[in-house]
């Protein structure tokens, strides 16, 4: 490096990485455009469509198989996904998550978005959003293993190879949210 | 045979398997990102119909995946039949989406979206992880005591061509323009709930739509492969085995099959009710030639391990069946060489003879025996005692790989 530079290159930090600029975010449509063309490819090649209850529920089995083993093999829920020696993160749907985690991470930090904060309606605490997010995230997966798919799984990947239990749960969604949108507008409004 | 889907597991092995899979992850979670579905607002403000960034991107990807999907199957380059369809459980489903619904409004997130929010450290997407993989716990822990709701009202592969008797190109065309009309009414409700302009948005969506709808008319104008045309592009490689008579089996295989409790054995009597009546072998099921299109959806999601032995008075029928049955993508498909009359001259023992036996002249395909009464499968033949039989003959059945998904994302 030039000793005489006068203007010093800083040293790069890892925290400049989420200390970048936040860009905005794609125009909604090419976000559909690619996100048809990633499912397209996933039934392309696999055969499989995407997903993320699963991947998240065979985690919950992991981690319920650390730590009572023993009840794993009560439930025959949970023996179908970890039961006796089975391994339940030995699953391709495991491993679209663990992609997930990562693919999202990459394109945060590329486009300044990975940071630490909270997202939230104008009109309530951080406290309350983060109660409102585990509560939510209970009933969502709750619902999504009834179903047996979620709006990755079901709605998206359903809805494309024209199931037709797809999108009568792809509705369900969207009413269920829809009929309570109003009674809980304090939370985003 | 048609190319797509690939059998990764057999193909690539599973460590590479498992690669092609993160990085399909990959781009999910990298797409999910630059779509905004980290930022909770965003997926909530669709509800109030102030931003339907989320609605956008929805609606736009089910158009371009099955547009995409169903354009490659019509060209020959996909079989649908292979990839896997979720099957239809009505009551479960709209209670769980409901439910899901909730849970949406809620916490604002749904499990893929929350996955990218605790990547990008949203400190509400790590609370809603967190939340989810409590309520993986509680489903667990308490759908024994509902068992029956959660499995009922099951209807398998349907698709929404079965449900509304129509054909997929059709069904095609009319998602498309209800999507291009949701979209459109979508902006026009930004324009009301979000004060959002829609003239500033790039024209090129337009365009966009224009694009969709025409794939979409072409789609159900080629039309998804019909069976003929499937068996017309399977002929030059099986009709040399057909010719071969490699899929024929002895009735000694047969036999040998009732006893093999590796393989799931299929049986499929194609004749008619009126011949299955007078006499069949134990556990077959009666499925006449018409009937087999309505039942290729089930027969594909069979276990792996199922061999399916088709069988007729003599081969004709049962050779059209074998012809649909592997066209249609339906793995280990046999016939039972010389059909049921073959059978009965191989089996018949005393106890038929008092009450058929008689031999008579018949046409091809024509039951060659005369019974007096409509014995069913209650008798010797039907199910021959296998310590008395032994044949020599050449094994043909073979299993081969299953290459359609045996589950879904989801399980």
């Amino acid at each position: 490096m030039d000793k005489n530079d006068n203007t010093p290159k800083k040293k790069f930090q890892l925290k400049d990485l989420f200390n970048k600029p936040s860009q905005p975010y794609a125009n909604p449509y090419l976000g559909g455009v690619l996100l048809g063309l990633v499912l397209f490819a996933s039934y392309f090649i696999t055969g499989n469509g995407l997903g993320a209850s699963g991947g998240l529920s065979r985690y919950a089995a992991f981690i319920e198989d650390l730590i009572a083993p023993g009840h794993i093999d009560q439930v025959p829920y949970l023996i179908a996904m970890a039961g006796g020696q089975r391994n339940p993160l030995d699953s391709w749907i495991v491993i679209v998550t663990t992609g997930v985690l990562i693919g999202g991470f990459t394109s945060g930090i590329i486009h300044g978005r990975t940071k630490f904060e909270t997202h939230k309606g104008p009109n309530i605490s951080k406290q309350t959003r983060w109660l409102f997010a585990f509560l939510g995230g209970i009933l969502f997966a709750y619902g999504a293993r009834l179903a047996r798919g979620c709006t990755s799984g079901q709605a998206l990947s359903g809805g494309a190879t024209l199931s037709a239990g797809s999108w009568l749960v792809m509705f369900s969604i969207f009413g269920g949210a829809y009929a309570l949108a109003y009674f809980v507008r304090r939370l985003w409004n | 045979m048609i190319p797509f889907p690939l059998h990764l597991e057999s193909l690539l092995g599973k460590p590479l398997m498992y690669l092609v899979f993160l990085l399909i992850g990959f781009l999910f979670g990298y797409v999910l990102e630059i779509s905004g579905f980290n930022h909770s607002p965003s997926l909530a403000s669709q509800f109030y119909f102030k931003d339907l960034r989320v609605f956008k991107v929805f609606f736009t990807a089910i158009v371009v995946g099955m547009l995409l999907i169903f354009g490659s199957a019509a060209i020959g380059l996909l079989d649908y039949n292979l990839i896997w369809v979720n099957p239809t459980y009505i009551w479960s489903g709209i209670v769980g989406g409901l439910i899901m619904g909730v849970g949406f409004i809620l916490g604002g997130f749904c499990p893929g979206t929350s996955l990218v929010a605790l990547a990008t450290f949203k400190v509400d997407g790590l609370f809603f992880v967190l939340g989810s993989l409590v309520g993986v716990f509680l489903f667990g822990e308490t759908v024994d005591l509902y068992r029956y709701f959660f499995n009922g009202s099951y209807f398998g592969r349907l698709t929404l061509m079965d449900v509304f008797k129509i054909p997929t190109g059709i069904v095609v065309v009319l998602v498309t323009l209800m999507a291009v009309f949701m979209l459109w009414g979508g902006e026009q409700l930004e324009k009301i709930y979000g004060k959002k302009d829609p003239s500033k948005a790039p024209k090129a969506r337009y365009y966009g739509a224009a694009v969709l709808a025409l794939v979409a008319v072409s789609i159900a104008i080629i039309g998804q492969p019909t069976t003929e045309e499937r068996w017309a592009r399977l002929e030059p490689t099986r009709a040399e085995a057909l010719a071969n008579r490699e899929m024929y089996i002895h009735p000694g295989e047969l036999l040998d099959t009732f006893h093999d409790h590796k393989l799931n054995l299929m049986m499929i009597d194609v004749r008619s009710e009126a011949d299955y009546n007078l006499f069949h072998l134990l556990d077959a099921v009666h499925l006449p030639q018409e009937e087999i299109p309505s039942a290729i959806n089930e027969l594909i999601a069979m276990p792996a391990n199922t061999v399916f032995v088709v069988m007729g008075n003599d081969e004709t029928a049962a050779t059209e069946v074998w012809k649909t049955l592997t066209a249609q993508a339906v793995p280990n498909v046999y016939i039972l060489s010389g059909g049921i009359n073959n059978w009965l001259d191989t089996f018949t023992t005393v106890f038929e003879e008092d009450f058929c036996g008689k031999i008579i002249e018949a046409g091809d395909d024509q039951l060659h025996y005369e019974f007096n009464a409509a014995l069913g499968s209650n008798c010797p033949a039907a199910y021959p005692d296998h310590d008395q039989y032994h044949f020599e003959y050449e094994k043909k059945i073979k299993l081969d790989l299953k290459r359609a998904p045996v589950g879904g994302g989801c399980g």
